[in-house]
């Protein structure tokens, strides 16, 4: 019964399957699917090297206070990092009192409500407040961006394929569109309040080039801030934002796995040990015969050559 | 259990036995995986999965009882619950990417143990019952797997719920409806999301339950053997524990650190950026792929695209039950008495045909479907069905096996006398040196 029913409905599904394959096929050749700017103009981000890195990663904690920095000064105009607290900071190497007047000296207040007359108000930030949000709500945010919304940067950096490289590479990659886009695609042009970006995934971004010029931040440790040096400190910076407990994760990861080797090797050992007597047994000839132990006993003693 | 020799369970001390007598748990335990279940001798590496499974399924259930611990399932804090279970509790994200990541290599290891069993047709009489419960398992991790996908509320969780109970839309009629039922809202939001959580805590337990069921029926005929030949004597048996316990075990301990390693190093490596990225009903993501071990069926959804007598929907959907239902049948389709694929030289190519198909099928599942790409997962999914529904029954009927061994015992003999390998004789009579 099955046999007979089985290959009929395994036919029925080829035969289905063979109808759709030539009906796209058809398709596709009658009237190939065309190229679009984006499939031939959008870049993957260029490398980017971190600290972080690799499962040896750690934080660099000077490169973070200056990605923090220039968050503070420039990204949180717009964007918010609703997922941290300013409590978390102290992961950043930045001691009590600097955190408690990071949150108060915080451009944006809390909302709060006021005790005298239960009224909507707002009040300096506190070390257990999460970063506030710039805008009230989404409707706010895109009422001033040209209704475009400036993303929470929380996660961004998990948000996005190979996120650490693709912040970077999307804060130094703004450029003029290219002169052949614009010949092979002229309906891609970028539109008014708009700009290009190739590692944008549809090429053209709402957000204004935030990195213009070196030296726009002025970091407190001395370093030059050239653009790519501010766009590298900000993605290492958004890297702990979405990872903070990245350190701890590393070395446990050790920790467990040279334990689970140990662990594997030894119970390989008992392994071997337990199936010695159900593999081949091997008759004891030769040197081991106990004949042959017994003479070369006798011989070492004589010569009086011990072990 | 299985077998005449199998030995009985003895106490070894006075409690022991005292507690024997009263309830025979230890009884139980010992005829089921200690000393009292005898296993054929010459076991592969890949007899370890199912074993791995079992682990992997309690590694889910107490990661995951702590995690509902401090998860939040409403539409407007389960996304931020999760963050904060990565942020604030202790060691909180060690659990949760060990349960992301167990889900992944608890399919790892079933995939393996499932074609571990297409290979040596361990689907065969006398072991239909065990194949078929090992795909209501199977059948049941999958609806886990999914709700557990949208318990976070992201973006993927989201569009993912909404394509997968689409699904039932496709049902001519009354489709429509029982979609709505199901979700309890025309798009999935807070009751979709509180009863998918109801149902991931359920189906676990569900799971373990199918599984004593799988590992009963197991014990009744035994386990099956790379030769494919049955069991005759004690001598082509070894007792569960301690042999295979020490093999599964330090087996276990390298699949382990394998799972350390992608869990403490790459734990995102399996999972979609997109799942970083709130729900958001008006944001329909740029491609909707579901989770690595459900990309097969999602290219053979995805291949049907003609309205043949019936909405290509509705084939795309039939066509995805109907791959692991059909498997349901496999016992009846494949009528070669031979089970082992090792004595079966036709059958043993298609099979690799199969499993690269099927990498195939998961490639195209989660490819930017351009034609070429579609084109191709059609092309694999008629093989699919083909291989199971046209190839495999008239395999068995032209195909000539090869010789097979007389018994196990003879199959792990390379030239040497009998007396000279056997773990019966040589206990009862152990090589002396003269």
């Amino acid at each position: 019964m099955i046999r007979k029913i089985g290959p009929i409905i395994g036919l029925g599904f080829v035969l289905v399957l063979l109808i759709s394959l030539f009906m796209d096929l058809k398709a596709s050749f009658e009237s190939p699917a065309a190229a679009t700017a984006e499939e031939e103009f959008h870049r993957h981000p260029k490398a980017l090297h971190l600290a972080s890195n690799g499962p040896l990663g750690h934080f660099d904690r000077q490169q973070l206070q200056r990605g923090f920095q220039v968050y503070k000064e420039v990204c949180a105009a717009c964007h918010g990092l609703n997922l941290v607290a300013f409590r978390d900071l102290a992961a950043l190497g930045y001691e009590e009192p600097e955190i408690k007047a990071i949150a108060n000296q915080w451009a944006i207040e809390v909302p709060s409500v006021n005790p005298d007359t239960g009224e909507a108000a707002t009040r300096k930030a506190v070390p257990a407040d999460r970063f506030p949000n710039p805008y009230a709500n989404e409707t706010a945010a895109r009422a001033a961006n040209n209704n475009a919304y400036p993303p929470d940067l929380s996660l961004i950096t998990k948000a996005r394929h190979n996120g650490p490289a693709y912040v970077h590479s999307l804060l130094t990659g703004y450029s003029k569109q290219p002169a052949e886009l614009l010949r092979k695609f002229p309906e891609a042009k970028t539109g008014a309040g708009l700009y290009y970006n190739p590692y944008f995934a549809n090429l053209n971004i709402a957000m204004p080039p935030p990195l213009v010029s070196d030296g726009q931040v002025t970091y407190a440790d001395g370093t030059k801030s050239t653009v790519d040096q501010m766009a590298t400190d900000v993605a290492a910076f958004l890297t702990w934002t979405a990872e903070p407990k990245l350190e701890s994760r590393n070395r446990y990861g050790w920790t467990v796995l040279i334990f689970l080797i140990a662990a594997t090797i030894l119970g390989y050992l008992s392994y071997r040990n337990i199936w010695a007597s159900a593999k081949r047994k091997v008759r004891v000839t030769g040197v081991l015969e106990a004949e042959n132990i017994a003479k070369s006993e006798a011989a070492k003693d004589q010569q009086g050559v011990a072990g | 259990m299985s077998f005449a020799w199998a030995s009985p369970y003895e106490p070894k001390t006075e409690l022991g036995r005292w507690f024997d007598q009263r309830l025979p748990l230890p009884r139980l335990v010992y005829g089921a995986v200690g000393g009292g279940y005898p296993v054929p001798r010459n076991l592969n590496y890949l007899w370890n999965f199912g074993v791995l499974a079992g682990l992997f399924l309690v590694i889910q259930i107490i990661t995951g009882i702590v995690l509902a611990m401090h998860y939040y399932a409403s539409a407007d804090g389960a996304f931020n619950s999760v963050e904060h279970i990565m942020r604030n509790v202790n060691g909180g994200w060690a659990l949760r990417y060990a349960h992301a990541n167990g889900a992944s290599f608890f399919f790892i290891v079933t995939y393996i143990h499932i074609f571990r069993s297409l290979f040596y047709c361990s689907y065969k009489a006398p072991r239909e019952i065990i194949w078929m419960l090992g795909l209501v398992i199977y059948l049941l991790m999958m609806a886990t797997a999914f709700m557990g996908y949208v318990l976070p509320w992201g973006q993927m969780s989201y569009w993912g719920a909404q394509v997968i109970t689409g699904f039932f839309s496709a049902i001519p009629l009354v489709g429509e409806p029982i979609r709505v039922w199901l979700l309890g809202g025309f798009v999935p939001d807070q009751a979709a999301l509180t009863r998918f959580f109801s149902l991931h805590y359920l189906l676990p337990f569900v799971i373990f339950g199918v599984v004593v069921l799988h590992i009963w029926a197991l014990h009744i005929p035994g386990s099956s053997n790379p030769t494919g030949v049955d069991v005759q004597t004690e001598k082509d048996t070894l007792p569960f524990h301690p042999f295979y316990t020490a093999k599964d075990g330090w087996f276990a301990g390298l699949v382990l650190a394998l799972f350390a390693a992608v869990m403490f190093f790459a734990p995102n490596a399996l999972g979609h950026p997109d799942n970083y990225i709130p729900a958001n009903g008006l944001s329909t993501p740029a491609h909707i792929v579901p989770e690595w071990y459900f990309l097969p069926f999602y290219a053979i959804l995805k291949a049907f695209t003609v309205d043949f007598i019936v909405p290509a929907k509705l084939w795309g959907v039939v066509a995805m039950f109907g791959s692991i239902l059909l498997l349901f049948f496999l016992s009846w389709l494949d009528r070669s008495p031979v089970r082992s694929g090792h004595y079966r030289p036709v059958f043993k190519r298609f099979f690799w045909v199969l499993v690269a198909d099927v990498f195939v099928l998961g490639w195209a599942g989660g490819a930017t479907p351009t034609p070429t790409v579609v084109a191709i997962s059609q092309i694999a999914t008629a093989y699919y069905f083909a291989h199971f529904l046209i190839i495999l029954p008239l395999i068995s009927k032209f195909e000539r096996p090869l010789p097979m061994p007389s018994s196990i015992t003879a199959s792990v003999l390379h030239g040497e006398k009998e007396e000279s390998a056997p773990y019966g004789l040589a206990k009862s009579a152990p090589a002396v040196a003269q």
